[in-house]
């Protein structure tokens, strides 16, 4: 039942959105509604420890074989809690401001709430398709009505290489749901078969369903969407897309990938892991060759996702609860970063490096919550980033690969990267004394979301076993 | 039967009310009440029958085996005669606003159905070589029924010459398969009646496949197709574009499911393979250069008879529950679209700029009617594709070409899309020819319903057939 509620509450809150008129009270209803959703989604989480595995199994499509079958064991629904909440921040975060046609926005972005929470409880292969699909076009539009000068470009850039992604998935799911006896696309009698199709078959599937998976996360070759796509959104959109779409690639490789296809060449995996670290480092460089905030937080994504790619492909339970607990983790930073980049180019009206600094003087609040942020997400010790990343080492450092100790030398020598950027970039935005410009320190509704951000990062810092013990 | 005779009756009906009729709103009036009827003697032919074929000893033969009825005949028919309603109801403005023939235009759209109860059942080439005349002959006229507009002349004259030319080819297909195998009857067909595979039963299957593969706009076969349907009055583009392909695909499926099903599946998957990968690819990339969203829609149902091709390649039960919920998926979105396109003054897609800001309601239909032709799930478009390709992946050797062509739906978003993003994301003043009124409401919201309902739960209308 928690589980129908985590779908209906969230597209419920969008269906109404679409025929309020006044932004007023289409924010306090949105708000609203996804408390509503993060008290739901925090009690299935807790409660998961008693109850098992959560499960809904209901008739849709007899002939076809399809049913809407939903389940969630403590990993999904950390997923699903991270997704309340970067929405219940979000949401707290652009109280204040104005925000153009808010009643399509905000039923849009409900809309996307649901496909989401849909795509990490689906366990019906063909509702996992259908979600993995919705959760994108609320997404793409809007990534395409709201945000920068040249979203159009970028959002149809977006889409069509998810939607590229999608397709080819959809190629491998057809031909393993003829190849199921009973026509069927239950998650048991899917991952049978397919574990017993050849090895041949099942490397061409793997690869189709991957580069679905791998252009969502985005792994190396495939990423060229990204960094446009963050740029140019409106930062609520790119909390979603960063903080929560990358989820679905890397939760769908563990409940998906992975299980199905047991058998393939494990050529395929260390390839997989070549291209993370190629991710980690080229992200990283790219970073620190960034003027745009906004870009540089962009190219960081790519190579922190890199690492969690890497965990994902480990195969041991250190990686999988380290990925679990880092996916979280690396949501919660990342929507910090974005609403602090929001909330400094509203002040200096620019994201150029060269011309902010001396935030610090003005805004004290906001530079220390900025330093804070940053220090989790180069993952210093006592935040909950030092916990998610050394769970990931540990997991790949327990994995089987040959080189598994020159992964982690380059994975490693990314982090270091990692705190140059970022440090820099701290430096010239909070400290540097180019422009001494007087601007309002954080209103009301911003300290509120940044702080909750910043008590999550100290809790599940210094205690993370609260969320390891369900885990495990 | 009885549907069969009743447009033909039905037709003529229609051309002598022309007489009588003073205004031309009382001849689409009279036309829509025909088509009801007609719609109610479909279903009536439809009860009577299933009843009829369930018990052991049923005749399905109608006119010394001529015709042959089943259940997915009957249902097709109903379908199909039912959007034919909807398209009347739809399109009843722009009709009367093409010419002064009123009546003789719907009269013409009569005798084209007459042609589909025939292609739809048909059981001897011959009938097949009729039905797909009746069904032509009509779209000639048609397609020049614009007198003022040199376009819509030249799509005439090209039409007609071009489809002569391929009337050719199915002649001379059907004599070479009576030579080789003595028989018109499709269940009579066995290619292998002398031991070896004659040279004229191959030429045969060649030259028919050459005719109706001209007919439904498979590449290379596809040249007069952007033209012709660009040049026809819009809603006579409409009604080509939608309704009438998808029943000569229905005729083509059944010629490769029950004439040419002990064919060699390899041969067969190469040859139709390769055209499907051609009108794919063909149909797809120059759609995506169109500046016109009526050129845009021409190119991209040559893209989407790539995709029906796929049953043709499959043949099996489960291509023929995709090849009905394709039609009705197809129809659905193109009636739709046109049905928005014929409100509009300026057809490129910059007329499209701003629509949803204007006409909120209509900016709805187009961006479903896009996403169902562009196979985004929850809409029928979705699991059309599926079963289409589901049932084609069974054949050996085809999975390349189940990849290649869902490659082929990405690049189709691209155009689509576009349509999307002019409505919704760009600024502008879209003209609009007629107000929309409430009844054409309904009628598009019954339209969105219909997709997103297939969309869901494609069951509801497949567990029936």
């Amino acid at each position: 039942m928690l589980l129908i509620l985590l779908l209906i509450i969230p597209l419920l809150t969008g269906l109404v959105s679409f025929f309020l008129k006044d932004p007023k009270v289409v924010k306090s209803w949105s708000i609203f509604g996804a408390l509503v959703t993060l008290i739901v989604a925090s009690l299935a989480f807790c409660g998961i420890k008693e109850a098992g595995a959560l499960k809904v199994d209901v008739q849709w499509l007899p002939a076809l074989g399809a049913n809407f079958s939903l389940e969630a064991t403590a990993g999904t629904l950390l997923m699903t809690l991270l997704t309340a909440m970067a929405f219940v921040l979000v949401y707290i975060a652009q109280w204040n401001k104005d925000i153009e046609h808010s009643p399509r926005f905000f039923a849009l972005m409900g809309l996307a709430a649901s496909g989401l929470m849909g795509v990490f409880l689906a366990n019906d292969l063909l509702l996992f398709y259908f979600f993995w699909e919705l959760a994108l076009i609320p997404v793409y539009f809007l990534a395409g009505q709201w945000g920068g000068k040249d979203r159009i470009k970028a959002s149809m850039k977006f889409f069509i290489y998810t939607f590229l992604g999608s397709l080819l998935m959809l190629a491998g799911l057809i031909y393993l749901y003829i190849s199921t006896p009973d026509y069927s696309f239950a998650y048991g009698s899917i991952a049978t078969t397919g574990a017993q199709l050849p090895a041949e078959i099942q490397g061409v599937l793997f690869t189709l369903f991957f580069i679905a998976f791998g252009i969502k996360m985005p792994i190396f070759p495939l990423h060229s969407w990204q960094a446009s796509a963050y740029e140019q959104s409106f930062t609520p959109v790119t909390v979603v897309m960063s903080a929560l779409m990358v989820k679905m690639g890397l939760y769908a490789v563990i409940k998906w990938l992975i299980p199905i296809f047991p058998d393939v060449d494990k050529i395929f995996y260390v390839t997989i892991m070549v291209l993370a670290l190629i991710g980690i480092i080229y992200g990283s460089l790219l970073a620190i060759a960034q003027k745009d905030i906004k870009r540089l937080i962009a190219y960081s994504s790519l190579a922190h996702v890199g690492l969690m790619i890497m965990g994902a492909f480990s195969q041991n339970t250190f990686a999988t609860e380290g990925l679990y607990l880092q996916m979280f983790n690396h949501g919660i930073i990342i929507t910090g970063l974005w609403l602090l980049v929001d909330i400094i180019e509203n002040r200096y009206q620019t994201r150029n490096m060269s011309e902010l600094g001396g935030m610090a003087t003005h805004a004290p609040k906001a530079a220390i919550a900025l330093v804070i942020i940053t220090f989790a997400s180069i993952s210093l010790p006592l935040t909950n980033g030092f916990v998610g990343e050394f769970l990931l080492f540990l997991g790949i450092f327990n994995s089987t690969y040959e080189y598994k100790i020159w992964y982690m030398a380059i994975a490693g020598l990314g982090i270091i990267l990692g705190a140059i950027y970022m440090l820099n970039m701290v430096q010239n935005v909070a400290y540097g004394d180019k422009k001494e410009l007087a601007v309002a320190d954080l209103s009301g509704n911003e300290q509120l979301s940044l702080y909750l951000i910043i008590i999550v990062i100290v809790v599940l810092g210094v205690y993370p076993n609260m969320v390891l013990d369900l885990l495990s | 039967m009885k549907p069969l005779i009743a447009t033909a009756v039905f037709a003529i009906l229609m051309m002598f009310a022309s007489l009588y009729a003073k205004e031309k709103r009382s001849l689409s009036n009279f036309a829509g009440i025909l088509m009801l009827g007609l719609v109610g003697l479909n279903i009536w032919e439809l009860v009577d029958y299933t009843h009829l074929l369930k018990s052991s000893d049923a005749d399905p033969y109608l006119f010394q085996k001529m015709l042959r009825v089943d259940n997915y005949a009957l249902w097709f028919n109903v379908l199909i005669t039912s959007a034919s309603l909807l398209y009347v109801l739809l399109f009843r403005k722009s009709i009367e606003a093409v010419g002064k023939h009123v009546g003789e235009y719907y009269a013409l759209h009569f005798f084209i159905l007459c042609g589909i109860f025939l292609v739809s059942s048909y059981n001897n080439l011959l009938i097949l070589f009729l039905g797909i005349e009746i069904m032509s002959i009509p779209q000639y006229v048609l397609a020049g029924s614009d007198k003022h507009n040199l376009k819509s002349s030249e799509a005439s004259l090209k039409y007609f010459l071009m489809g002569a030319f391929s009337t050719g080819f199915l002649l001379m297909g059907i004599v070479l398969l009576y030579g080789a195998m003595g028989t018109f009857e499709l269940n009579g067909f066995n290619f292998y009646k002398t031991g070896t595979l004659s040279v004229m039963g191959v030429m045969g299957i060649l030259f028919m496949l050459v005719a109706v593969g001209f007919k439904v706009s498979a590449a290379p076969m596809h040249f007069w197709t952007p033209d012709v349907y660009d040049g026809s009055p819009t809603p006579f583009t409409a009604f080509m574009a939608s309704i009438v392909k998808v029943s000569i695909f229905l005729a083509f499926m059944r010629l490769f499911m029950e004439g040419f099903a002990n064919m060699d599946a390899y041969w067969k998957v190469m040859v139709l393979g390769v055209i499907t990968a051609l009108t794919l690819l063909i149909g797809n990339i120059t759609a995506v250069y169109q500046q016109s969203v009526k050129r845009m829609l021409a190119y991209s149902s040559i893209a989407q008879a790539g995709f029906m091709m796929f049953v043709v390649i499959g043949s099996d039960v489960m291509g023929m529950k995709g090849m009905v919920l394709y039609a009705v998926a197809y129809t659905l979105a193109t009636l739709g679209i046109f049905a928005v396109l014929v409100k509009l003054k300026d057809y490129t897609y910059d007329g499209f700029n701003g629509l949803a800001k204007k006409e909120p309601f209509l900016a709805v239909v187009a961006a479903v009617c896009m996403m169902s032709l562009a196979g985004i799930p929850l809409t029928a478009g979705f699991f059309a594709k599926w079963y289409v390709l589901a049932s084609a992946i069974r054949q050996d050797n085809t999975f390349w070409l189940v990849v290649f062509a869902l490659v082929m739906a990405a690049v189709s978003v691209y155009y689509y899309f576009k349509v999307i993003i002019a409505m919704y994301f760009k600024k502008g003043e879209p003209e609009l020819n007629t107000a929309v009124t409430p009844f054409d409401k309904a009628l598009l919201a019954i339209v969105v319903c219909a997709i997103i309902v297939l969309g869901v739960a494609p069951e509801m209308l497949l567990s029936w057939i």
